[in-house]
Formats: structure tokens, C-alpha cells, sequence
């Protein structure tokens, strides 16, 4: 016992902490790319003073994630091995990939917000641009025409997909089934300038006007794009609704139809629902088949088979495209009605998201 | 050996056939539709195959001349865009489904998903008075010093309205769509193929490398067709920002750039008569045809891996 005691303890700085030893700290990286990014800051603002002109923020943030992503990769290979510096490296790439995604999300809603809020007041929301020429003048015609051609579009659409689903869920077997399945697949990769151009080339041949141009016509366009959206999601909800409750309403001696109509779709409807929502975010924001079929027009039109009928989206593009002598104010309405539009596709989306959170059956005990 | 007796047969009570036969009848009512699709289209084109070429716009020399430099421009922007986005939307995935912690990573998804529920039209008027303005300095400057090289060479377009800056607004339209599948193929590996790279002391890229991309290939490929097929429709983006020329010419930051078939229609086709019409018509049928081939391979492709993976 007394020899032990009169060992002299070791020194502490001799310690070697084989978990850590070899490896950077934790802190390291995060040094390190505040460090860069102020070198490069440093950089840049000297070129500023030399050459004038404003500040490189962009320029600064990327460079100086650039001159990160070597110095840790150096400086891990010296400390950590290439191994680690290589894994290092490719953290970092991978970061970096999501927040260059990120840039251009924030810069379009940003710009759109800035851009649209002056002309997003109550004349946008209660005039038409029937006898505007310049300033003033609203989107009133474009909000109708956009709910009536996709409020069609919805009541085409949502029977036909419904019935769809069911047929391949609870009905389709073999090859039928398989078929449809895959062209339902692929119908959701139609580009939807094709189907305008259906829309136009089927009313064009059937009613005998090469230059037709209706609201409706627009509708079954949206269809075309929209069935597929709507097969597809009530398919997945449809398929989880568990088979013990099929079984159960069966063995009540409940006839199929019944069984489908009374468990299957009560069970899925808030799945369903948030589906048919989502697709009719995807349409409402179509252009091109609308550009098409259903024209543009500067006055309100509430006949969905006759005459041209203008729509949110067709409206930005028209006042993009076709500006009078004051430019400005073709810009600022094309750029409150895309401000509009962005609000209504991204409170459809809330709504799809609400619905399946507050209505979605509690299955869990 | 009991031979099993056949199951007794439900009886079939006539509500029960008119409910299956109108789901059976939304399910055929599809595939007419996209039989539809191909015979308008091919009915209303024929005008523009066989009349006299001189009455195309242009006058070429035939109407695969007049269509060769549009299919050019479209599989040329389609294929600069998925250059652009497959790696970025390969690290985002990657990012949401193994570096970002649990908590946060569903909430990193839904704002990825903003970017696809953005509208195409929207998209095309911050190409057109955003990006372009933005990325006009930087065409100076490869210009400048890049010029010797084939794709960059002079002059230089004075307003950024390139192909180049088309791809890049329809990169960011097809990130979401290739993210949201590489995605949920990542999310799939199986857990102990990961587990078991890690037990041989492997790396976080190690194990990607070992176990997540082998098993996520197939998926990769066919979320990158689809993402092609994409932006091959794309229609206002390419309308808005393009000044497009009916030529072929490979140069990226130029004045002078190929059109679309997409975006060619959009611009014509409000103004088009005559056999005008029936010629847009045919180059939408040939576009359709183009995506219809390019999403069959990429659907099947993921079919047949959804047969053998085991994760559905």
C-alpha cells in the first residue's frame, strides 16, 4: 500500500485520449467557416474601396464557403487522414446543395411579395381591365374565369379520378388494371401544353371553328392534367384503409358497394380530400393549356362555353408579354396577380395539409 | 388429399354491378382519354405534313427541317437543366434523408415541396425580371475570358435572356420533383445495411457510397427521367425569358438561341391560322411523343424495382 502511494502521479498534459485523439474538435468547422467567410468579407471590401461600387454579399457568402470547403478539407487530411477529409468535404457539399436550393425560393417570394404589394388593393379584386388603357383597372375577370374553368375542371375531374382508384383498389385485377395504372403514370408526366393542345384540336374538329376559344375547352384540359394527380393519391389512401374492416362490414353481410360506400371511403375521405386539394393547387396555376384554349379577353365573361374567358395565370403572362405605352403599370399588375396567385395556391396547400391533420380518422387505440 | 370446395359465391345484386361497372367505366374513360390525346393531335396535324413546306414558317425544305431546330432547343434546355439539378437535387436528398437531424428534416422536405408549388408562370417572370439582370455580368465575364471556349463564345447577350438561364430557372422547377423521389428511395435502405457499414468502421460518405446509393440507383435514374421529361413541357418559363431564334447553335450565353417546342407554341400560337395551326399542332404531338417515351422508361424502370426491393 505505501509503495503505491509514493508513485508520483502522472503529469495531466500526458494524457491521451484515445477517443479524441486524432480528431478535430467540434468546434472546428465552425471556426473555420467563420474565419473564411470573414477573409473573404475582408477581401472583397478592400476591391470595394479600390474599384467603388457596393458591397458583394452574395459573392461573399459563396466564396467564402468555397475557401471553407478547401481549408477543411486540407486541414483534415493533415489532422484526421483523407478518409475523414473526404467525408468531411462531401458534409459540407451536401449543406451547401441545400441552401443554394434555398436561394432561389427566398428571392422569388420575396420579390414577388415586394414587387406585387403596391397594386394588391381592392380595385385588383373589383374591376376587370375592360376600357384600361395605362394605370388602374383590377383582375376581377381573371379571379372568375381562373374559379369558374377550375371549379369545371374539379367537378370533371374528382368523379371520374374517385371511381378510378376504386376500380383499381377494390375491383381491377389483370391486365386492365396493370394497364391503367401505368398509363395513369404516365399521364402525369404530360406536358400541359399537350393537353391545351387537345382540348383545342378535339373542339376545333367536333364543332367546326379553327379558331375557337372557350372557357370549358379550358376545363377538360385541366382534367386531362388533373385525373391522374387525383387517381393516384385516393389510390394510396384507399389502399390503407386496413382490410379488417372490410372484412368485418362483410362478415355483417353488408354487400360490396355498401362496404365501399359506408367504411372504405368514410375511413379514407380526409386523405382523399387533401388529394383532390393538392391537384387542384397543381392546375390552378397552369398557363400554358389555358394560353391555348380559353384565350384572353379584357372583360368579365361568366359563360363557360362561349367566347374567350381570361384567367390569373394568363393574365400575368398577358401583361407581361403585351404592355401598353405605360409599362410600369402592366408590371405591377402582372406582379400583384402572381402575388394573388402565389397566396391562393399556397393557402390550398395549408388547407390540404389542415385537412389531413384535423379530419384523418384516429386509427391508434 | 382433400380437395378444397370452391368458395361459395357471393350473389351479385344489380347495385352491386352498377357500382363496379361505373368504376370499371372511369377507369377505361382514362385510357380513352389518352388514346384521345394521340388521335386529335394526329388528326389535326396532318394538314402540316402534307402540305407544300414552303408554307411553313421559314420556308425550310421540308417539315422535319422546320421541326429539327425546335426538338434541338427542347432536348438542349431539358438536358442543361437536369445537369444543374441532379447533383443539387442528389445532395439535397441526401441532406434531408441522412445528415439533417429527425426533427427537422420532414419540416426541410415541405420547403423543398414550396418550390414545386410555386407556378410556372411565376417562375418565368423572375427569370425574366430577376435572374437575368443578375446573371448578365457573369456572361460578360465568361465571355471575356471563356470565349476561345465553344460554348461561350462572343458576342455576348446583352439582356441574359439565354438558354443558359432558362436551364437555370427550369432547374429549379424540377429540384423538387427529383429531391421528393431520390428522397424516399434514400429513406428506404434498409437500415441494416447501414448498421453494418458503420460496424466495419466506416465513414458517413463510406456508407452512402456502400449502402444507400447501390440500393437508390434505379430510383435516381428514373427520378432524373422524370424530372427531364419535366422540363422537356415546360412551357412559360421558356416563353418568357427566351429570345429564341429557329437555329441549332450549342452557345450558351449568346444573343441567338434555339426555341422550344413548348415555348414556340405559346408565342405562336395566339396569333397562328391556317396551316400555322396545324404545324404548332405537330410539333406538340412530336413533344408529346418525346415524353411519353422518355416517362415509360423512367416508370418502368421504377415498377420493376418496386417488385424486387421488397419495401412496399
Amino acid at each position: 500500500m505505501t509503495t503505491t502511494a509514493t508513485v508520483p502521479p502522472p503529469p495531466a498534459a500526458g494524457i491521451t485520449n484515445s477517443f479524441t485523439a486524432g480528431r478535430l474538435p467540434a468546434w472546428a468547422p465552425w471556426a473555420l467557416l467563420a474565419a473564411s467567410v470573414v477573409v473573404v468579407g475582408v477581401i472583397f471590401a478592400i476591391i470595394r474601396e479600390s474599384t467603388g461600387g457596393s458591397f458583394n454579399v452574395v459573392g461573399t457568402v459563396f466564396f467564402g464557403v468555397v475557401l471553407f470547403d478547401v481549408l477543411l478539407f486540407v486541414l483534415s487530411n493533415l489532422v484526421e487522414g483523407s478518409r475523414q477529409a473526404r467525408n468531411r468535404l462531401v458534409t459540407s457539399l451536401v449543406c451547401t446543395a441545400f441552401v443554394i436550393a434555398l436561394l432561389p425560393l427566398v428571392s422569388l417570394l420575396a420579390t414577388v411579395v415586394v414587387e406585387g404589394f403596391p397594386r394588391f388593393d381592392i380595385a385588383l379584386f373589383t374591376q376587370s381591365m375592360r376600357n384600361v388603357v395605362g394605370e388602374g383597372g383590377g383582375a376581377l375577370h381573371a379571379i372568375t374565369g381562373t374559379l369558374l374553368i377550375t371549379g369545371m375542371a374539379t367537378l370533371i375531374s374528382v368523379p371520374v379520378g374517385i371511381l378510378a382508384a376504386i376500380y383499381l383498389v377494390e375491383y381491377g385485377r389483370g391486365i386492365l388494371a396493370r394497364a391503367i395504372t401505368f398509363f395513369v403514370d404516365v399521364m402525369t408526366g404530360i406536358p400541359s401544353i399537350v393537353a391545351g393542345l387537345f382540348a383545342f384540336a378535339f373542339f376545333a374538329l367536333i364543332t367546326d371553328d379553327p379558331g375557337i376559344r372557350f372557357g370549358f375547352g379550358g376545363s377538360v384540359a385541366l382534367s386531362l392534367l388533373m385525373i391522374p394527380v387525383v387517381v393516384r393519391s385516393s389510390e394510396e389512401m384507399l389502399k390503407i384503409v386496413p382490410n379488417e374492416l372490410r372484412e368485418a362490414s362483410y362478415a355483417l353481410g353488408v354487400p360490396k358497394w355498401l362496404t365501399i360506400l359506408k367504411v372504405v371511403i368514410p375511413t379514407s375521405i380526409a386523405g382523399i380530400a387533401t388529394g383532390v386539394t393538392l391537384a387542384i393547387a397543381r392546375v390552378i396555376g397552369e398557363t400554358a393549356p389555358l394560353l391555348i384554349i380559353a384565350g384572353f379577353t379584357a372583360s368579365m365573361n361568366y359563360d363557360l362555353f362561349q367566347d374567350r374567358m381570361m384567367t390569373l395565370p394568363v393574365f400575368v403572362y398577358n401583361q407581361y408579354a403585351q404592355p401598353g405605352t405605360d409599362v410600369n403599370a402592366y408590371l405591377e399588375r402582372a406582379w400583384a396577380a402572381a402575388l394573388t396567385l402565389i397566396l391562393i395556391v399556397m393557402a390550398l396547400n395549408l388547407i390540404a395539409r389542415l385537412i389531413a391533420r384535423i379530419f384523418s380518422p384516429k386509427l391508434g387505440r | 388429399m382433400t380437395t378444397t370446395p370452391a368458395p361459395p359465391k357471393a350473389r351479385l345484386r344489380p347495385a352491386d354491378r352498377i357500382f363496379s361497372g361505373s368504376t370499371l367505366a372511369a377507369g377505361i374513360v382514362i385510357l380513352a382519354a389518352l388514346a384521345a390525346v394521340a388521335i386529335f393531335l394526329v388528326a389535326q396535324s396532318i394538314p402540316a405534313l402534307v402540305v407544300d413546306p414552303a408554307e411553313l414558317e421559314g420556308s425550310p425544305s421540308s417539315f422535319w427541317a422546320y421541326v429539327a431546330p425546335l426538338a434541338f432547343g427542347t432536348v438542349w434546355a431539358a438536358f442543361l437543366a437536369l445537369l444543374i439539378a441532379l447533383p443539387l437535387s442528389l445532395g439535397i436528398a441526401l441532406f434531408i434523408s441522412h445528415y439533417a437531424p429527425r426533427r427537422i428534416a420532414q419540416a426541410l422536405g415541405y420547403i423543398i415541396d414550396l418550390l414545386a408549388a410555386v407556378p410556372s408562370v411565376v417562375y418565368g417572370l423572375w427569370g425574366i425580371k430577376v435572374l437575368a439582370p443578375f446573371v448578365t455580368p457573369f456572361y460578360g465575364w465568361l465571355v471575356d475570358n471563356f470565349g476561345w471556349f465553344p460554348l461561350f463564345a462572343g458576342p455576348v447577350s446583352g439582356t441574359g435572356r439565354t438558354v443558359l438561364t432558362v436551364a437555370i430557372v427550369l432547374a429549379v422547377m424540377i429540384i423538387p420533383i427529383i429531391t421528393a423521389l431520390s428522397r424516399e428511395i434514400f429513406l428506404q435502405t434498409p437500415v441494416l445495411h447501414e448498421e453494418a457499414a458503420y460496424a466495419l468502421g466506416a465513414t458517413r460518405l463510406e456508407m452512402i457510397q456502400m449502402a444507400v446509393l447501390p440500393f437508390g440507383r434505379a430510383g435516381v435514374v428514373s427520378a432524373a427521367m422524370l424530372g427531364l421529361g419535366r422540363a422537356l413541357g415546360e412551357t412559360m418559363v421558356v416563353a418568357m425569358v427566351l429570345s429564341p431564334a429557329l437555329v441549332i447553335s450549342f452557345v450558351l450565353t449568346g444573343s441567338t438561341n434555339p426555341a422550344t417546342i413548348a415555348g414556340n407554341i405559346a408565342l405562336k400560337f395566339p396569333d397562328a391560322y391556317g396551316v400555322g395551326v396545324s404545324a404548332l399542332i405537330a410539333t406538340g404531338l412530336i413533344l408529346f411523343v418525346i415524353t411519353l417515351i422518355i416517362n415509360s422508361i423512367a416508370r418502368y424502370i421504377v415498377n420493376r424495382r418496386k417488385a424486387f426491393s421488397g419495401a412496399n
